[in-house]
């Protein structure tokens, strides 16, 4: 038996017990909150990129103080690759990688992983496929060659896809349950259109499914899936030295190909505002989202924005959940946010209120991308700036989410210098840059608007603030009928 | 005293015969108390500048009286609004300043709250902490009250009635424990009761529960101890004891035979939940039927996964898990039929699988499977020091369940030390199958697909 002893050190070992000394009688004086001396700085090790000898890329960062070991590969292929017949392709391919790999099948595999302790899990999104380790340090060399079995080697049996394919028709079937899958899928259709790859849902559809043959997904994962089109990211309780070494040996002989270059189309903006209401009957709660199409990651606008975001509706304290949930008690809770990706996502205003409030919650959302066009007060924007700044840190206490940071780097080939950078950026924003990007991307004239909830509670509230056409929808008009699931 | 951290005896790279082995951990800390009886606890880790100031209240909605249901919970978002010192949504407003982030949670024994911040505001939370502990009721007023009371109706919208299965576990608390048990009610409570909470008993819930010797604060991060124990002692020494309420009891609770039951709701498929009495948070059995779970549905080669969605591909999903609380913890089998399948085909293989473990204890692998997940998890929880489950939130959950915040490695050991026949034997024990609760959530204006037939109970 091998023992693994961790101990954080306070100074002494074990429970200390300080004795009573030099109590004080003053009362703390509460007539304002305490002065708080200057934020304290991160000091990150460096990170440490370059190749493996077949030109794989790695990223590694140490994290000495847990011995835990998070190995990330991160696949530039996703939703947006499906070609145009096949949606949901890139993500079914993603699903089969661990359903059964190298000599294992997906029982076996499945067992050998949780026996360590260790998770490999599949994720995968409209650019990228991540495949990520988070193992024990003791079982490091148990879990690598798992990893690459399931990068490289894939079974795609046919009777696992027929299983995984019944598994996500379930899934169809269950989204007309869940109103807030149905928003979405309206949301994200309205937005881009069912033409560009973010605005079709990610399983893709019946018929895709249906078709998708093991076939194409061999081809996928043989065309996608090179180290030249890779990265894997380390970050844990393990030299430089030792872990090269170990990603040579399961990942050396994989070899380069040809990866098809990416025509991804810009989406087209929102010209006009628009009601689409989704008749749910009975619903306790309408589901709202506004919004339009928002701008890529790696505008310049991007620090300004965050932290014009977080006074409008990205934080507790921010201005839509403030009105909507303190003020008017209509919510649970109510926020906005910019989706940064490869190309532009979405900026969205949501909540899920209160059936008999929908009309006034939706007047007070427009009140507040109305007022953000006017100003924002010093104070609004201290707290932004240094909610968002200060708290950066925080992300960098887990090997998983120290990982998913780096990821971030290479998938947006943000500079090398940006972890140092970021908090200087954020203080650097002006009130001026702040209302410049809300003047920008704020249009409350030209945005979608999409209310999953019960029609006859809410269409005569809706219909008269005339914020523009109102189109009602079922949802099967949105997600189709519940489709058939093949042995049932 | 400075940043020191120390692995003893790393483990090398070195191949592993059989993953068997044990992990000692250590989480160090100071533990004192002030005058007027609030528990502290000082844990140090400087990996980020960052501090989690966590407290516990010992009381959640099992204190709750009747026609109050939901109380707890709402108190704990009351305790959002601002005190005698703090204005309200300057709690907030100020936190964020700080580059802080903050929540709560209730459940039935207990509230608690968190502060995450950069080292520096410190003081920030220790004086927001100490206000709302010491100063609260002349802030208060009725519409604060109201204000929150629609919050919290909203999030019992967001939460039960407008999910799908939603009212599942309201159904569930009230058929399992006899009306006057402390958990036949739901945290969330009613919407009747919500609504008649006063500002009267607002005081009186702060007067009896909201005291200091019913409290305990842990500080975990990039502190100085000393200098910690310092600012502790100056904000809260202002804090009035108001002594400490008598511990709760409760009769052990018995389900004497089966019940079933049916609900309705807006879903395209059926599900199954079943559900039994189990021992009570860190009892024997407790950990066991941890164990238990892990055997039936956790991973693809776990019984009830691999016959019901793997093999015979009758089930969409299985899941179980045992909630374990102080004086009774709730273990629940749940699993969603495949169109064209039902509920009592699912019923039939649980109740296979559940009868051969009785018969014969899993194999050793199996649960030693299940051991080594729970072994790398005490690893993962070293990592984080806020949030819900950060180690300040372990600490005080540890301190106020055991007397002993450090208690990670005999809370560890209660899974490593188990064997194929105690999880047998917990199985004989607590999933007996003339005590156990029944319910089937079908698609409306469809009763007849419920499992087995309905009981009139």
């Amino acid at each position: 038996m091998r023992t693994t002893r961790i101990l954080f050190c306070a100074g002494a070992l074990g429970v200390l017990l300080l004795s009573s000394e030099g109590l004080e009688a003053q009362a703390p004086d509460r007539s304002q909150p305490p002065e708080l001396g200057p934020p304290p700085t991160l000091s990150l090790p460096s990170i440490e990129r370059y190749e493996l000898s077949n030109g794989l890329q790695v990223m590694y960062m140490p994290k000495r103080n847990v011995p835990l070991v998070q190995i990330n590969i991160i696949v530039k292929v996703g939703q947006a690759d499906d070609p145009d017949s096949q949606p949901g392709l890139a993500s079914m391919t993603a699903t089969m990688l661990d359903e059964g790999a190298g000599e294992l099948n997906a029982l076996e595999l499945s067992e050998a992983i949780d026996f360590l302790g260790a998770s490999i899990r599949v994720g995968s999104g409209e650019h990228t496929t991540s495949i990520a380790l988070h193992t024990p340090l003791s079982m490091l060399d148990e879990a690598l060659p798992l990893l690459a079995d399931v990068v490289l080697r894939p079974q795609f049996a046919v009777e696992e896809v027929d299983r995984q394919r019944r598994q996500r028709l379930t899934q169809m079937v269950q989204a007309h349950d869940e109103p807030r899958a149905i928003a979405q899928v309206i949301y994200d259709r309205t937005l881009f259109g069912d033409a560009h790859p973010y605005g079709i849902p990610f399983l893709g559809t019946a018929q895709s499914l249906t078709e998708m043959s093991v076939d194409d997904l061999r081809e996928f994962h043989r065309t996608f899936f090179v180290p030249n089109n890779s990265v894997v990211v380390v970050v844990g309780d393990v030299s430089r030295d030792e872990i090269t070494e170990r990603l040579e040996s399961v990942f050396g002989d994989w070899s380069p190909g040809s990866v098809p270059t990416s025509t991804h189309t810009q989406p087209q903006q929102i010209q006009s505002r628009e009601v689409i209401l989704v008749d749910k009957p009975g619903a306790a709660q309408s589901e709202i989202r506004i919004g339009r199409i928002g701008v890529h990651r790696k505008t310049e606008d991007y620090y300004a924005l965050t932290v014009m975001n977080t006074i409008l509706g990205g934080s507790f304290a921010s201005r839509i959940n403030q009105n909507l949930r303190e003020d008017k008690g209509y919510t649970y809770g109510a926020r906005s946010y910019f989706d940064f990706n490869l190309l532009p996502g979405a900026f969205t205003a949501y909540a899920a209120v209160q059936t008999a409030v929908t009309d006034s919650a939706l007047v007070e959302f427009f009140k507040e991308l109305d007022a953000i066009l006017e100003d924002v007060t010093e104070g609004e924007m201290t707290r932004a700036r240094n909610f968002v700044a200060l708290r950066f840190p925080s992300r960098f206490q887990a090997v998983s989410a120290i990982a998913g940071q780096l990821g971030q780097l290479y998938i947006h080939e943000l500079p090398e210098g940006y972890f140092n950078e970021y908090v200087q950026q954020i203080l650097a924003v002006t009130k001026e840059d702040v209302m410049r990007v809300a003047r920008e991307y704020i249009d409350p004239q030209r945005v979608a608007v999409i209310v999953v909830g019960d029609r006859e509670q809410i269409e005569a509230g809706v219909q008269a603030l005339d914020l523009g056409p109102v189109h009602v929808l079922s949802v099967e008009d949105v997600l189709g009928p519940p489709p058939e699931v093949p042995g049932s | 005293m400075r940043r020191c951290l120390a692995v003893l005896a790393a483990v090398a790279l070195l191949p592993a015969a059989a993953p068997a082995q044990e992990t000692q951990i250590e989480v160090p800390y100071t533990r004192f108390v002030l005058p007027n009886g609030l528990n502290v606890i000082l844990h140090e880790d400087h990996t980020t500048p960052t501090v989690s100031v966590n407290m516990w209240y010992d009381v959640g909605s099992g204190r709750e009286k009747p026609g109050r249901t939901g109380f707890a919970h709402l108190f704990e978002h009351i305790l959002f609004e601002g005190s005698e010192n703090v204005p309200e949504g300057k709690f907030d407003e100020w936190l964020e300043s700080a580059g802080g982030n903050n929540n709560g949670s209730t459940n039935s024994d207990r509230t608690n709250y968190w502060e995450d911040i950069p080292s520096n505001a410190l003081e920030l939370a220790l004086f927001l902490e100490s206000d709302r502990m010491g100063h609260l009721l002349g802030s208060l007023s009725p519409e604060t009250v109201d204000g929150q009371r629609n919050v919290v109706k909203n999030e019992r919208r967001q939460s039960y009635e407008n999910r799908p299965y939603g009212m599942a576990f309201l159904t569930l608390d009230s058929s399992m424990y006899a009306p006057d048990h402390p958990y036949s009610w739901p945290t969330i409570g009613s919407m009747e009761d919500l609504s008649a909470a006063s500002h009267e008993d607002v005081v009186e819930f702060f007067n009896t529960y909201y005291t200091p010797a019913n409290a305990s604060l842990s500080i975990a991060g990039a502190i100085d101890t000393e200098e910690t124990r310092r600012l502790v002692e100056h904000w809260f020494s202002d804090v009035e004891g108001r002594g400490k309420p008598a511990p709760i009891t409760a009769p052990t609770p018995y389900l004497a035979y089966e019940k079933r039951m049916v609900l309705e709701d807006r879903v395209q498929l059926p599900r199954i939940y079943m559900c039994w009495l189990t021992a009570p948070l860190h009892t024997p059995g407790d950990a066991e039927m941890d164990i238990v779970s892990g055997v039936l549905t956790d991973g693809k080669t776990s019984r009830l996964y691999r016959r019901l969605v793997y093999d015979l591909q009758i089930a969409q999903d299985v899941f179980s898990f045992q909630g374990s609380s102080a004086m009774s913890s709730q273990f629940c089998i749940i699993s969603t039929a495949r169109a064209g399948h039902s509920l009592d085909e699912i019923e039939t293989v649980i109740q296979e699988e559940l009868d051969r473990l009785k018969a014969e204890p899993p194999s050793k692998r199996e649960v030693q499977r299940i051991q080594n997940g729970y072994e790398a998890s005490f690893l993962d929880r070293l990592e984080r020091i806020g949030g819900f489950g950060g180690k300040a939130d372990a600490l005080n959950a540890y301190y106020t369940r055991t007397g002993n915040p450090d208690y990670f490695n005999e809370d560890l050991s209660r899974y490593m030390s188990l064997g194929p026949t105690d999880i047998q034997s917990a199985i004989q024990t607590f999933l007996r199958d003339d005590g156990r609760v029944v319910l089937s959530i079908v698609p409306q204006g469809k009763p007849e697909l419920a499992a087995g037939r309905p009981s009139t109970e």
